[in-house]
């Protein structure tokens, strides 16, 4: 399914920032863990997470660190800093808002169920 | 996997390597960090069973194209590549015509500027004997409107935004000639000096190709301003050489080059070194390391010794401080070489990295100096109410708090951050914001104080 450019541009920090929450990650495993959640549908250009946690560690909403494992090629990490926690529930109490708003108008409105394929296309 | 398709797949990603290396918006560590997710990408699609230059194919495929990376980490990483301004998202052999004419466009604007400025002594008015003040009110609406002209034609600014630019032009113009001010009178010398500083903000926006409300653009500006002056005050010196040779060689076969350099030389090279100046810093900025933040790291030691010895030497031998009226300007300036100190730090600043000894020995100057403002402050309120408000008195007092304003406040996130409590950001933010309380305040002197005073 394809998913807006803007809609998905709103949704990396708080997304980010919660994975980060659980404990501190690398990027690759950041798009991993994203792709996980969403079910392989929210598609992002990998290196296009980088410039967005060089923006959040500039803010302070998260802080890296070099770490070479044994044997291994070096790794920046990110971990997640009280005033990132701080950004991810305010984040959520605004996504949470939105979502309200919108679950009132599908329910206002049950012409605009999500249906998944039109009657003619469902025989072929 | 064969040994053979090993060194094949190094082979390739050595080529992406040197291939992100050409980017120079992309530090060798964005780079490295880049390399370890499409190495990441590849382990994993190789263990799902596909050979390993396909698994290259793909991996670098949903890396993106490396332009608009580029220009993502350009957005980003401002600080480091305010040379990058011109963002690769045009194709290569317009940038290279368009910086062709560069030059030539740059010696027009120029140009235009050097004969405006004799445009008035066609009607009498000229600039060796001046006693009607008028070439001090205008210089700026001489020198300015050509380099901002240089930034429309350079950042492809479009027609609403030039109409504005015009606009505060024609605004800055009017509260020069039009009121009835006397050549005498107070306010005629604070709109001479107030007016550039409220039409450089003017040329700000126009060198930010529009894009005034955004922080890091006004922080590009910042850096602008601070190399521009380097640039300038050097040609200033190279002309000051020039005026002397020329004195002194005509002078040795008799004769007199001296109404010439007054009325010709000077200000005509004058208003056009402005647009040359920013010529410069546009074009030699990646060439060179930036002038102005290497100058703060030499003087905010020194500033900070010499102001500590001198609140020390206040304390110590319980001088007053002698309130003359000049004294408030005096104060008023070093404020603001303070406030620059401050600036040139964070513009060139690493905003991610961790607070260290400079950053502390900032925070240090910046106290030091409201300490001993807020002594001048104390001592001077009882003075400057006694005769009323002039309005030399009030501009030097509004500046003084505004100034003072700005750095109690950034003092405040200066020790956030060296506590570890606060990023770096705040700060570039708070003074990036602040911008807008100087072109206020600017346009305030300029427009509103002639006439709250009267045309005193």
């Amino acid at each position: 399914m394809y998913i807006t450019k803007d809609l998905v541009a709103a949704s990396t920090t708080p997304l980010v920032l919660g994975i980060l929450a659980e404990g501190e990650s690398y990027g690759y495993a950041i798009l991993k863990q994203v792709n996980d959640l969403s079910g392989g549908q929210l598609e992002w250009t990998d290196g296009l997470l980088y410039p967005l946690l060089h923006r959040m560690e500039r803010l302070g909403h998260v802080e890296s660190t070099w770490q070479r494992p044994p044997g291994g090629r070096r790794r920046k990490y990110y971990r997640i800093t009280d005033q990132g926690r701080a950004e991810l529930s305010e984040q959520r109490r605004q996504w949470s808002a939105v979502v309200d708003a919108l679950r009132g108008v599908w329910n206002a409105t049950p012409s605009i169920n999500p249906i998944t394929a039109p009657a003619w296309e469902a025989g072929t | 996997m064969t040994v053979a398709n090993d060194s094949d797949l190094e082979g390739q990603i050595a080529a992406w390597r040197a291939y992100v290396h050409r980017r120079r918006e992309l530090h060798q560590t964005d780079a490295e960090e880049l390399e370890d997710h499409l190495r990441s990408r590849i382990t994993e699609l190789t263990d799902a069973g596909l050979q390993p230059d396909e698994a290259f194919l793909i991996a670098v495929k949903r890396m993106g194209s490396l332009d608009e990376l580029s220009r993502e980490f350009a957005r980003e990483h401002s600080e480091r590549l305010w040379k990058q301004l011109v963002l690769p998202s045009e194709p290569d052999a317009e940038v290279v015509a368009r910086s062709r004419r560069d030059l030539p466009v740059m010696v027009l604007c120029a140009v235009v500027a050097a004969v405006s400025v004799k445009v008035p002594s066609l009607f009498g008015i000229d600039i060796s004997d001046d006693e009607s003040g008028f070439y001090g009110r205008n210089l700026s609406l001489f020198a300015l409107p050509a380099l901002t002209a240089y930034f429309v034609w350079k950042r492809r600014i479009g027609p609403r935004v030039v109409g504005v630019l015009a606009a505060l032009f024609v605004v800055g113009a009017l509260a020069a000639n039009a009121y009835p001010l006397t050549d005498d009178s107070q306010t005629i010398v604070l709109t001479a000096i107030h007016l550039p500083m409220a039409l450089w903000l003017v040329v700000g926006v126009a060198y930010v190709g529009g894009e005034w409300r955004s922080g890091r653009r006004r922080m590009d500006f910042i850096r602008f301003t601070g190399e521009w002056l380097i640039y300038f005050v050097l040609i200033g010196l190279g002309g000051g050489v020039l005026m002397a040779f020329t004195v002194g060689t005509f002078r040795a076969i008799g004769l007199d080059a001296e109404d010439f350099i007054a009325s010709w030389l000077m200000p005509c090279g004058a208003v056009a070194a402005v647009t040359v100046a920013a010529w410069l810093v546009e074009a030699k900025q990646s060439v060179i390391e930036n002038m102005a933040p290497v100058l703060t790291r030499i003087f905010t030691p020194l500033f900070t010794a010499t102001l500590t010895a001198f609140l020390v030497a206040i304390l110590w031998t319980t001088n007053g401080i002698d309130v003359e009226r000049d004294a408030l300007i005096l104060f008023d300036l070093l404020l603001v070489a303070v406030l620059g100190l401050l600036l040139y730090g964070i513009s060139a600043r690493d905003a991610t990295a961790g607070p260290g000894l400079f950053d502390r020995l900032q925070l240090a100057l910046v106290v030091i100096a409201l300490i001993i403002d807020a002594l001048v402050l104390v001592a001077i309120t009882g003075r400057i109410t006694e005769g009323g408000f002039s309005p030399n008195k009030s501009a030097a007092l509004g500046e003084n708090i505004i100034l003072l304003v700005n750095l109690a406040w950034s003092a405040w996130l200066l020790l956030g951050f060296v506590r570890g409590s606060r990023p770096f950001a705040r700060l570039e933010k708070w003074q990036t914001g602040y911008v807008i309380v100087y072109a206020i305040w600017a346009w305030t002197v300029v427009l509103a104080f002639p006439l709250v005073f009267d045309f005193a």
